[in-house]
């Protein structure tokens, strides 16, 4: 789950991790109050989930309270363009001010769990504010990693090494290692799966802050984090996919006109590249999970009707313990309840799949039978055609 | 023959007496498989669709002498039960559990350390060696008894592979559903390495997905040490960057982890990669010619 800047500044800031004087705000008043509050020169930053809000104009410096309630004024609800939303770009609902901080140094750090070792892994970068994929990938080694062994945290020793290799003056040495454990503790904390904070400044009076924060946390582990779990944004899903996520389906919408329903996310992503290879593009992902009823197959189906795009639909089942006859007579009820307008390709494989294809067949709806994947997705992107 | 699992399996299931334990358990027993009993904690000493139950892994394996167990219980107490089975000295675990917290599995994976134990999964459909013995909940009739050594991050991707090769004649040694967690307890290599020293297995069916770097460890393994035939399919090509896919591995991150690097990693080792997932029988019958 991703949350908004704002709001990782606070979780961290109650853990002791020093952020900047600041205050979120839904209008161009609230953002005149605040900046008269905080005082002299403020940044307001439009709080979206997407990053690259710095290049696409998020943020903006502004001398006095009115000039800030004239830059939050223009932000908020327009759509914000930057690199990371698509062209649509996401619509500014809030903005935090900030007090403006005398910037001497901007530096990264960054904590991921390194599938490879198994461990959370800390770095740290003296290439700050930049985007730190792009030195990942042209200078890997200007970026430090200590490996964590969970439960015990990062170690002082191993904060040290990261200090002084961003090149820290002596100091900040202690200031930084207790900015750096604490972090990590507010990450493991929280079963975080990813915590950024670019740029880690250091300002002109030797002081070190988190100017930018980012943190997204493990979806499995938010049962046991009822105060996050509360901070899901809705305004920065997709409606479709919030609707999904209700009865259990995973969805994620597409650009194509070929929608497909598929138990298993492999099976599906599979089927998605399928229909690539066919000539058609896929307009989901839609996982209806191993054991989709009757009632999953109808809610899988008038979500992905919904989407207007939608010229076609493929339905690929391997049914395992779940019997392609029970499928079969789900996909019909569903069909008919919905009345579908499109063309359904319907590919069954696995236990009772002949009783499974001859009730679609004696359906009276006009389905188009396939046998096997690669029958399915030549089908459905003919019918998606209008052939 | 086969790896891992086999006639003298003699499996535990913890998590026997909720649904899908206990479903799968008379499954497994169904395919032959030796269920010496489940594991529940506070039921202990009762019986359950007939299978002995205990209170802990312990008081089960003493009093069975089991020797592999498949963890059905839910996911906030499921890193918990890998790691009692280990304990007690359990030889393989396999975790179906999807949505364990990463924490949990990052902690199990050091109390694994130098253990005796093999974890499998979690997050995954489980092990089968057709004929012999079923761990898991796989649909056991879709397979053959044979050659074909097939490892997946996927479930229902797998049976599909299976399936095509079942639908050709060509049977499978062992199936491992290595799961869709971003931390698991056996790897693709793991899985290749056992293939590998296998005399009964002939050629290997390798079924990736996006994310993580798993793929191209084992591309650069195979590449050194594997003469068998692998086929090889990476499912994901079209998937969106920074979209988790279903598993929650499944996700291409700040350009890492995409279906194109893993299947250039895998073709320059040789393997036979595949653009289609509906190619995999056919391709695997072409490499055992």
């Amino acid at each position: 789950m991703k949350i908004h800047e704002y709001q990782a500044k606070q979780i961290l800031a109650h853990y002791g991790v020093r952020i900047p004087r600041g205050e979120v705000a839904y209008t161009k008043e609230e953002v005149r109050e605040i900046a008269h509050r905080i005082g002299g020169t403020v940044v307001v930053k439009a709080q979206i989930h997407a990053g690259g809000r710095g290049k696409g104009g998020g943020i903006k410096l502004a001398k006095s309270p009115d000039e800030a309630a004239e830059i939050a004024g223009r932000m908020l609800g327009t759509n914000l363009v930057t690199a990371q939303t698509g062209p649509e770009g996401r619509q500014v609902q809030k903005v935090l001010v900030e007090e403006g901080l005398d910037i001497r140094k901007e530096l990264y750090l960054g904590i991921v769990i390194d599938r490879q070792t198994g461990k959370p892994v800390f770095m740290a970068s003296a290439s700050g504010g930049m985007d730190i994929e792009e030195v990942a990938s042209k200078n890997p080694e200007l970026i430090l990693r200590e490996y964590i062994e969970p439960g015990l945290g990062l170690q002082a020793f191993q904060a040290r090494r990261l200090a002084f290799g961003l090149g820290l003056v002596a100091e900040l040495i202690h200031d930084s290692v207790q900015f750096m454990i604490t972090l990590y503790r507010a990450f493991e904390d929280t079963d975080a799966s990813l915590a950024e904070i670019n740029p880690f400044l250091v300002t002109g009076d030797n002081k070190v802050y988190a100017l930018d924060a980012k943190m997204n946390f493990d979806d499995n582990a938010l049962y046991r984090h009822k105060d996050i779990k509360e901070l899901r944004d809705l305004n920065e899903e997709d409606p479709l996919e919030i609707e999904a996520s209700k009865f259990g389906l995973n969805y994620i919408k597409l650009d194509g006109n070929v929608a497909c329903m598929v138990n298993g996310a492999g099976l599906a992503m599979g089927t998605m590249d399928i229909i690539k290879l066919a000539g058609g593009s896929p307009a989901n992902f839609l996982d209806v999970g191993g054991g989709a009823s009757a009632e999953q197959v109808k809610n899988a189906f008038r979500i992905l009707l919904s989407d207007k795009n939608v010229k076609a639909v493929l339905i690929n089942i391997f049914g395992g313990i779940m019997r392609c006859d029970v499928v079969a007579s789900g996909v019909v009820e569903a069909a008919r309840a919905i009345g579908v307008k499109v063309p359904v390709v319907v590919r069954l494989e696995g236990t009772n799949v002949e009783q499974g294809q001859e009730i679609l067949r004696n359906s009276g709806l006009n389905f188009i039978v396939a046998d096997g994947m690669k029958d399915a997705a030549v089908k459905v992107v003919a019918a998606a055609r209008g052939n | 023959m086969s790896v891992l699992i086999d006639k003298s399996t003699r499996l535990l299931v913890q998590g026997i007496t909720g649904r899908e334990g206990s479903f799968h358990a008379v499954q497994a027993v169904k395919y032959g498989t030796n269920v010496a009993g489940g594991v529940t904690p506070g039921k202990g000493g009762t019986k359950h669709e007939g299978f002995h139950v205990f209170n802990t892994v312990e008081d089960a394996r003493r009093e069975t002498g089991a020797n592999a167990s498949v963890v059905f219980v839910p996911p906030p107490y499921a890193a918990d039960a890998i790691m009692e089975a280990a304990a007690s000295g359990i030889e393989l675990v396999v975790c179906i559990t999807e949505g364990i917290p990463t924490f949990d599995m990052i902690r199990t994976s050091v109390f694994l350390k130098g253990k005796r134990t093999r974890l499998v999964g979690p997050n995954c459909p489980g092990v089968i060696s057709p004929g012999k013995c079923k761990v898991g909940i796989m649909p056991g009739h879709i397979h053959l008894e044979g050659h074909v050594g097939v490892v997946s991050r996927s479930g229902t991707l797998t049976y599909e592979a299976v399936g095509q090769l079942t639908h050709r004649k060509i049977g499978q040694s062992t199936c491992i559903g290595i799961g869709g967690d971003p931390i698991i307890g056996t790897s693709f290599i793991d899985a290749i390495k056992l293939f590998n020293e296998d005399p009964e297995t002939h050629g290997i069916v390798m079924i990736g997905e996006i994310g993580g770097t798993s793929e191209e460890e084992a591309a650069a393994y195979i590449k050194a040490n594997v003469r068998k035939p692998v086929v090889g399919f990476i499912c994901g090509q079209t998937a969106p960057p920074g979209r988790r896919m279903g598993h929650a591995g499944a996700i291409v991150a700040g350009g890492k982890g995409t279906a194109k690097e893993k299947m250039a990693a895998m073709e320059a080792a040789g393997i036979h990669v595949l653009r289609s997932p509906a190619d995999i029988g056919e391709a695997m019958q072409a490499v055992l010619r």
